[in-house]
């Protein structure tokens, strides 16, 4: 049951390898159906009589949020517009799911989405209350986002923006001149993916050392480990033990 | 100015050259550059017992005074957050309880609420098992303040408090112990409800630290709150204004001591804070004297959202109904620390093989967590402490990002430190109580 686009290695978490399904006009809201997806024990090939390693499991994809969206997110939405002229330009899709607003901002634009979400007197999102990354690796062209999540003090609210880009051209404007709190938030983002925020006034790597070769936490960046011998057995390290998927 | 015999002076490409031959010092220094020679660069940790663990700053002085601090972290980066994703979404309990080491009970509640509303079960969590959730939050938030106290009044010279608070501390540690099987690192709170019921003994042990703190807060204040030195050192000391702090993401104690009364157990309700009595302490001075006032009182605070959590403790499940999801092990204290109880592993080894396959499934497996990210951020005693959590469908994390409030707060040292003293640094630095193992996690 090897997949195509699963390198199957030696045993350990199949890491897709190259992006299915990638498309660069929508981002992926979804994770690629990563090995979750199918089988059960790892073993893809031989071997397997349970059956188990034919289970696909189905997902259902999350659509573009439909007006109303409910709640507050209408009136973010409808003040957006009316303040952000380039509105549609901008903003690439609009996602609601479980209670929560995400607007997928093309990434060019984002310092001035911010901008305008922390000026304008009906948005007001004073507080930038985290920025941070996630590898979509085999889900989408532009497989590395930054996910913003702003609160607004004045209305109790919280908005996530989330900007793709591609491991190939990382580049994205720095939101530090909206919200000077991204400085280090940002420099871990870059640390952790590689994303580089232009106009970051100093950005340099923040947790791991200068010297450090790679980006920890994209998602074809190993664990590491070494196996380590437990009353008489070897145990292997994390990313090399046989698992559920 | 005369010509002198003794130095001479000549222009060159580089600049002013003398050639000193004898006196006339005068001349010769102001002909340098007096404020760079003043300067001198210091660097302070990462070893250095007031920088709270491993944090390093670089300050450069002129005579006493902070021209420029940077602050430089890391050194305690764990990879936790990469480590997550190789581990099943109840393993990783057990990792987060680990940033904050002051805080764990925020930082394992913070997860657990974000996975359970990945799970779409944030209203299946039983009432007694959110309750307990308040009470321990509430617990550890007064220790953290006392280690905060206890710390900072080392600092600044105060050594008896540093004995004092790690004493009280002790209290709640062993109330901790006795509910959880462990003082630190508890990995208690877990997604669907928290490990174990709280035993009676524990009860007993929270009402007498109920009696007991109030005079010991009394004690502190009397030791420092007219003590001299202690508010020489602190009054007028590392002010951040409420512009400063929202624009640096400042939050917690910090924000509050300069005004602005945003705490999210008031304003983003989560656990069922909105149903509890108590108030947000604020000052309007935004320096160390603001925040050891504020934090004081939200000791105080804490002490009543724990009276009322004991109150309302009314016996029911700790655990979701939900036996997908729901730890199957019934846990008690042994005399080798937690683990499953004997009742509970006679009955799935020689009764129950529907149990014991339950069993095996959800320890070995896992559950699966249906695709998606949320943001979900509680108080900690620190600021917002907010987890991003990320599912592919899988049984394990695709993503776990924890907004770190000591990271994120760090950022405003060097807006507190530049142009003080240097003594004051230590002030500023401590008064944002940063954890460093939360900062670098």
């Amino acid at each position: 049951m090897t997949a195509p686009n699963d390198k199957n290695n030696d045993g350990g978490v199949p890491v897709p390898t190259t992006p299915a399904g990638a498309s660069s006009t929508a981002p992926a809201e979804y994770p690629p159906a990563s090995p979750a997806g199918r089988g059960m024990f790892g073993n893809q090939g031989t071997g397997d009589v349970s059956g188990f390693g034919g289970l696909v499991r189905q997902r259902k994809p999350i659509e573009e949020a439909t007006r109303p969206y409910g709640g507050y997110f209408d009136e973010v939405r409808d003040a957006l517009e009316e303040a952000y002229p380039q509105f549609g330009d901008a903003i690439e899709k609009v996602v609601v799911d479980r209670g929560e607003l995400t607007l997928h901002v093309r990434p060019e634009r984002i310092a001035e989405v911010c901008q305008v979400m922390r000026d304008d007197l009906a948005l007001r999102f004073e507080l930038c209350s985290s920025v941070s990354g996630v590898d979509y690796l085999g889900a989408d062209g532009r497989r590395l986002h930054v996910v913003y999540q702003l609160t607004s003090m004045t209305y109790r609210r919280r908005v996530r923006l989330e900007a793709a880009v591609s491991a190939e051209d990382p580049h994205l404007p720095s939101v530090t001149a909206v919200y000077p709190t991204a400085d280090w938030q940002e420099r871990e983002t870059y640390d952790m993916f590689g994303i580089v925020f232009d106009g970051h006034p100093n950005l340099t790597r923040i947790l791991m050392p200068d010297d450090w070769e790679g980006h920890p936490q994209r998602k074809d960046y190993p664990l590491g480990g070494v196996p380590v011998e437990y009353k008489g057995a070897e145990i292997p390290p994390p990313d090399r033990r046989r698992s559920y998927q | 100015m005369t010509t002198s015999n003794y130095a001479t002076e000549r222009e060159t490409t580089e600049g002013k050259v003398f050639t000193v031959t004898g006196g006339d010092w005068d001349q010769v220094v102001s002909g340098t550059d007096p404020i760079n020679d003043e300067r001198i660069v210091v660097n302070m940790g990462p070893q250095h017992p007031s920088t709270h663990g491993v944090l390093r700053l670089i300050l450069e002085l002129e005579g006493e005074t902070v021209r420029e601090a940077r602050s430089v972290i890391g050194y305690l980066h764990t990879g936790i957050e990469k480590n997550l994703e190789y581990r099943n979404w109840v393993q990783g309990s057990t990792f987060v309880t680990r940033m904050d080491y002051l805080s764990p009970l925020f930082n394992e509640t913070a997860y657990a609420l974000a996975v359970e509303k990945l799970l779409g079960i944030t209203d299946e969590v039983t009432e007694r098992a959110t309750t307990i959730r308040v009470l321990m939050m509430e617990l550890n938030r007064i220790s953290s303040h006392l280690v905060w106290l206890a710390t900072t009044g080392m600092e600044l010279g105060a050594i008896n408090m540093m004995l004092y608070g790690f004493r009280e501390r002790e209290y709640i540690l062993d109330i901790f112990e006795t509910i959880t099987g462990l003082r630190m690192n508890h990995a208690y709170v877990r997604p669907g409800g928290v490990a174990q019921d709280v035993p009676d003994d524990a009860i007993v042990k929270i009402r007498d630290f109920l009696k007991l703190m109030p005079k010991k807060l009394k004690e502190y204040e009397d030791l420092l709150s007219g003590q001299p030195i202690w508010i020489e050192r602190t009054k007028n000391v590392a002010v951040l204004d409420v512009t400063a702090c929202l624009a640096l993401g400042v939050t917690g104690p910090v924000l509050r001591s300069a005004g602005l009364a945003w705490d999210l157990r008031k304003t983003m309700p989560y656990c069922g804070y909105e149903t509890y009595e108590f108030d947000v302490p604020t000052h309007t001075d935004g320096d160390v004297w603001g925040r050891y006032l504020v934090r004081l009182a939200e000791i105080r605070e804490s002490l009543k959202l724990v009276e009322q959590a004991l109150d309302r403790l009314k016996p029911g499940p700790v655990m979701v109904a939900d036996r997908k999801i729901a730890w199957p092990a019934q846990l008690a204290i042994g005399v080798d620390g937690m683990g499953n109880s004997l009742e509970h592993v006679a009955k799935i080894m020689g009764q129950s093989m529907e149990s014991l396959i339950h069993h095996f499934k959800l320890v070995t497996e896992g559950f699966r967590v249906p695709p998606g990210q949320v943001y979900v951020a509680v108080e900690s005693p620190r600021g917002e402490l907010g987890v991003h959590a990320v599912s592919d469908g899988g049984t394990r994390p695709y993503r776990v990002h924890y907004r770190e409030p000591s990271f994120v707060n760090l950022q405003a040292l060097p807006a507190m430190a530049e142009g003080g003293l240097i003594a004051d640094v230590i002030a500023g630095g401590a008064s944002l109580d940063p954890v460093m193992g939360g900062c670098d996690r």
